[in-house]
């Protein structure tokens, strides 16, 4: 009882001290700031552009890791659980030497199509993708083994080819899993810095999320940075309770 | 060509474990494939769904061949037409029960209204015309069972396999599902193979019956083959199974020189009754009390089951009863002895037909 | 349960008071230095530590206005560097400051490019080139506020592609090839050595950065904090920083 409540203490009083210096008459005023709206936008759209590139890249990966046996998979399944252990800053600065101007694969990339992916905003994609796709990655990956295959078996004496069988039966029964997934991978992709600061820089309105706007703001104007990480908790709130009624407590 | 099933094959399910089957099912034909737990029943299911790719031997329906490692053959479930009702049924529970029934249809390409209009003329036929909208998971066992054969039945196979597709239902619902079950097999025109370990359940349903042990068909023939020639110990122990073929005429049965009385008292005509060993009370006298047939007659054999007795009845009836050891020695329970049987009129069980194909 | 209660707040107060007290406070100095004077001040750690057995010098280094901002919420610290005037205000405004905070350095500004200069960048003007990738601290750093005041002064909007966090963080992109051009302090480049070139900005463009040094009111080690801000003013302080590039007052 006593060590449940220190445990809710650990998330209730760093939340509380925040709300104690939300400047309430100036929020309105200190919201509607193009600084903040700017990385609003900036966040809601790589947050979810990270989510669905996980998506489309990470169900199939871990389709792999659940369905298909081959050599070396201890070691791919660690790799993709690193960025989860990774400080960010060091994703970050992995990201630039890979993909960075002069990085491994990035001053070819620029050879080819001139596509530049430091200081720009699918920067800030690729390094949400980066630390935010293992979530995706694992809890799907849980859900396809812990899912009976008999069903997919079922399905196939019905006449259900291989694709049939995975969008009609697999990955509806995996549904739970991967609207966990979606929710966790979107959570962390929201809340990034280390990487997108270290990898995509920082400026208004191209790279500058949510998460880096308060840092800076925090060294200039307190009361800002006060009023970006109140939306922040706001819009984490919403989404997390909306989708926990809707997904979870139904099940 | 021939029509209906010709499957001969070995699969190795493991260094000590192989399952031998040869099977030949006609059209219109119930095989039941009678056995023990971990016989290899279901893995016989699995390799003519095409679940399993068998390792030897060859798998042919209706003159096309499914499975024939030797010369590469091997086709798919999806491709195969082999229609399954599995043991726990496996409908999918994110779907409604109509759209279970659909899948196969929709899967084969068929348009949405059209496979929707065919899944609800199954359900009807399966008595489920008002469920079409409900999931799985608001289903009785019964209802479920019936889902899963309209789902199987709707993707129009060419050969129907039941994996023990009453063994997850209730006692007080089995044996009316059994009927309907009767009926729907019946209805079906393919071959059609099912798989028990419950001796009533293949004596009831089957033309043929197939004792699968240990990986191997030890034994093949009617129902009546394997009770008075039983092969295997196993056989032997299913050659105790109470079943006489009477005629019903409400609440009694004639069976030959005796009239059962009995609960299910709907029936006119031929019919096959059965009784459980275990359900017959033996008593030295006369006993009193709630059961309707109790008769006197004579032990004539005593068998030793190991931790069980049985004990073969003479006239009237030829009854087999199953006793504790404890109650053979308290009894006095020897070749000669008079005693008292009683059967309530709800053990007795009454089928329709004569069990003959 | 209201027992439990109280019993909480005690604990969680009796935890807050743990980082608030802080641990030893004889041999430690706590130092909070602007992220520019990282070089100088590990080399004067080590001459602080030499000169004084026994003494431990603890450096919090990172920019200006991130080292305000913690000693402003309570952070333990003996002796703040600030890389400008203003940081150093607001503290002092605030009360927390022991005496005259002491200006101890200079700096200026350079252009710091990759080797090879990749951008062609001649000076200030270029900076506003749209094809170049150009880095600034961000606004409220230092470096960040010394860079926009010398753009003012040569009247070139620059097209800033990133706003860093601090003087290093801008420095290793440059290292790195990433930036083709970023405001630093000349003392930077000097340290950095030959992985990156630095380009003069002509001294009627140039902003000097003065950096004060002061011994804070909360210092958990007054004695020791006087001694080491001693230190850096006195003659061994100044020949370091001298040795770093740093202009003296």
């Amino acid at each position: 009882m006593v060590l449940g409540l220190l445990g809710l203490a650990v998330f209730v009083v760093p939340l509380a001290g925040l709300l104690a210096r939300v400047p309430w008459a100036r929020l309105p005023a200190l919201l509607g700031g193009d600084v903040v709206t700017d990385a609003l936008r900036l966040s809601a759209v790589t947050s979810l552009a990270a989510v669905a590139i996980s998506a489309v890249l990470g169900i199939p990966l871990a389709w792999l890791l659940a369905r298909v046996e081959f050599p070396g998979k201890r070691v791919v399944r660690a790799v993709v659980m690193l960025p989860l252990v990774l400080p960010p800053v060091v994703g970050g600065s992995a990201l630039l030497f890979a993909l960075g101007r002069r990085g491994l694969v990035g001053e070819a990339l620029g050879d080819a199509t001139g596509l530049v992916l430091p200081f720009s905003t699918l920067g800030v994609v690729v390094a949400a993708t980066f630390v935010a796709m293992p979530f995706l990655v694992l809890t799907v990956e849980g859900g396809l083994r812990s899912m009976d295959r008999r069903f997919e078996g079922a399905a196939a004496t019905l006449g259900a080819g291989r694709w049939t069988v995975l969008r009609r039966v697999t990955l509806p029964m995996v549904a739970p899993s991967l609207v966990a997934g979606v929710v966790l991978t979107w959570a962390r992709a929201f809340g990034e810095f280390g990487a997108t600061i270290t990898f995509a820089g920082n400026l208004q309105g191209r790279t500058q999320t949510l998460p880096l706007a308060v840092f800076v703001a925090l060294e200039t104007d307190r009361d800002t940075a006060v009023a970006i990480s109140l939306v922040m908790v706001a819009v984490s709130l919403i989404v997390l309770a909306a989708l926990r009624d809707r997904w979870w407590g139904a099940r | 060509m021939t029509a209906g099933l010709d499957a001969r094959f070995t699969l190795r399910r493991s260094e000590a474990f192989r399952v031998d089957v040869a099977l030949q099912i006609p059209p219109g034909v119930t095989v039941a494939l009678l056995g023990p737990n971990g016989a290899g029943k279901s893995t016989v299911v699995a390799a003519l769904a095409g679940l399993l790719p068998v390792d030897e031997g060859r798998v042919v329906l209706d003159g096309t061949v499914l499975d024939d490692p030797a010369a590469g053959t091997l086709v798919p479930p999806e491709l195969r037409r082999v229609g399954v009702v599995f043991q726990d049924y496996l409908l999918f529970p994110h779907l409604s029960v109509l759209e279970n029934v659909c899948f196969g249809l929709r899967s084969r390409g068929a348009p949405k209204d059209r496979a929707a209009a065919a899944g609800a003329e199954w359900l009807d036929r399966v008595g489920l015309g008002g469920m079409a909208a409900r999931r799985p998971g608001d289903l009785s066992g019964g209802q479920a069972q019936r889902v899963a054969l309209a789902r199987a039945l709707a993707a129009e196979p060419g050969l129907l396999l039941l994996d023990e597709p009453l063994a997850a239902l209730d006692v007080s619902t089995r044996s009316g599902l059994r009927r309907a079950l009767a009926e729907h097999l019946e209805a079906f025109g393919g071959p059609r193979l099912f798989i028990t370990h419950d001796p009533a359940e293949a004596f009831l349903l089957a033309d043929e019956i197939h004792v699968l042990e240990d990986g191997a068909v030890t034994q093949a023939g009617t129902a009546d083959d394997i009770r008075f020639r039983p092969r295997t110990p196993y056989a032997a122990d299913l050659a105790g199974f109470n079943l006489f073929r009477g005629t019903a005429a409400g609440a009694t049965v004639d069976v030959g020189p005796h009239a059962l009385a009995v609960a299910d008292d709907r029936h006119r005509g031929p019919v096959l009754v059965t009784i459980q060993p275990v359900a017959v009370a033996v008593h030295l006298a006369q006993p009193t009390g709630s059961p309707r047939n109790t008769w006197a007659t004579v032990v004539e054999r005593v068998e030793d089951l190991g931790s069980r007795i049985r004990l073969q009845m003479g006239a009237p009836l030829p009854l087999a009863a199953e006793v504790t050891r404890a109650a053979m020695t308290e009894m006095g329970l020897e070749p000669g002895r008079r005693v008292w049987v009683a059967v309530k009129a709800t053990e007795v069980g009454v089928e329709p037909g004569t069990g003959e194909g | 349960m209201r027992l439990r209660m109280v019993g909480l707040a005690v604990l969680v107060m009796a935890a807050a008071g743990c980082g608030g007290v802080g641990s030893d406070p004889g041999g430690e100095i706590r130092v909070s230095a602007a992220a520019s004077l990282t070089d100088a001040f590990a080399s004067i750690e080590q001459a602080y530590e030499d000169a004084h057995p026994g003494t431990d010098v603890v450096l919090n280094l990172a920019a200006s206005s991130s080292l305000r901002e913690q000693i402003l919420e309570g952070a333990p610290v003996d002796v703040f560097a600030s890389a400008n005037l203003l940081n150093m205000q607001v503290v002092a405004d605030a009360g927390m400051v022991v005496g005259e905070p002491a200006v101890f350095a200079g700096n200026t500004l350079q252009i710091a490019v990759p080797p090879g200069n990749p951008g062609g960048v001649s000076g200030l003007a270029d900076l506003s080139r749209e094809e170049l990738l150009v880095g600034l601290c961000a606004a409220g750093v230092p470096c960040g506020d010394f860079a926009r005041e010398a753009l003012a002064l040569a009247g070139v909007e620059a097209a800033v592609d990133t706003d860093e966090p601090n003087v290093r963080a801008l420095l290793t992109k440059v290292i790195e090839g990433e930036l083709d051009a970023g405001i630093v302090y000349t003392t930077d480049v000097a340290a950095a050595g030959s992985v990156v070139e630095g380009i003069a900005v002509p001294a009627g463009h140039n902003v000097a950065a003065e950096y004060p040094i002061a011994v804070l009111a909360g210092a958990p080690d007054p004695v020791g904090a006087e001694a080491f801000v001693a230190f850096v003013l006195g003659a061994e302080g100044r020949a370091i920083l001298a040795g770093h590039g740093f202009t003296l007052p």
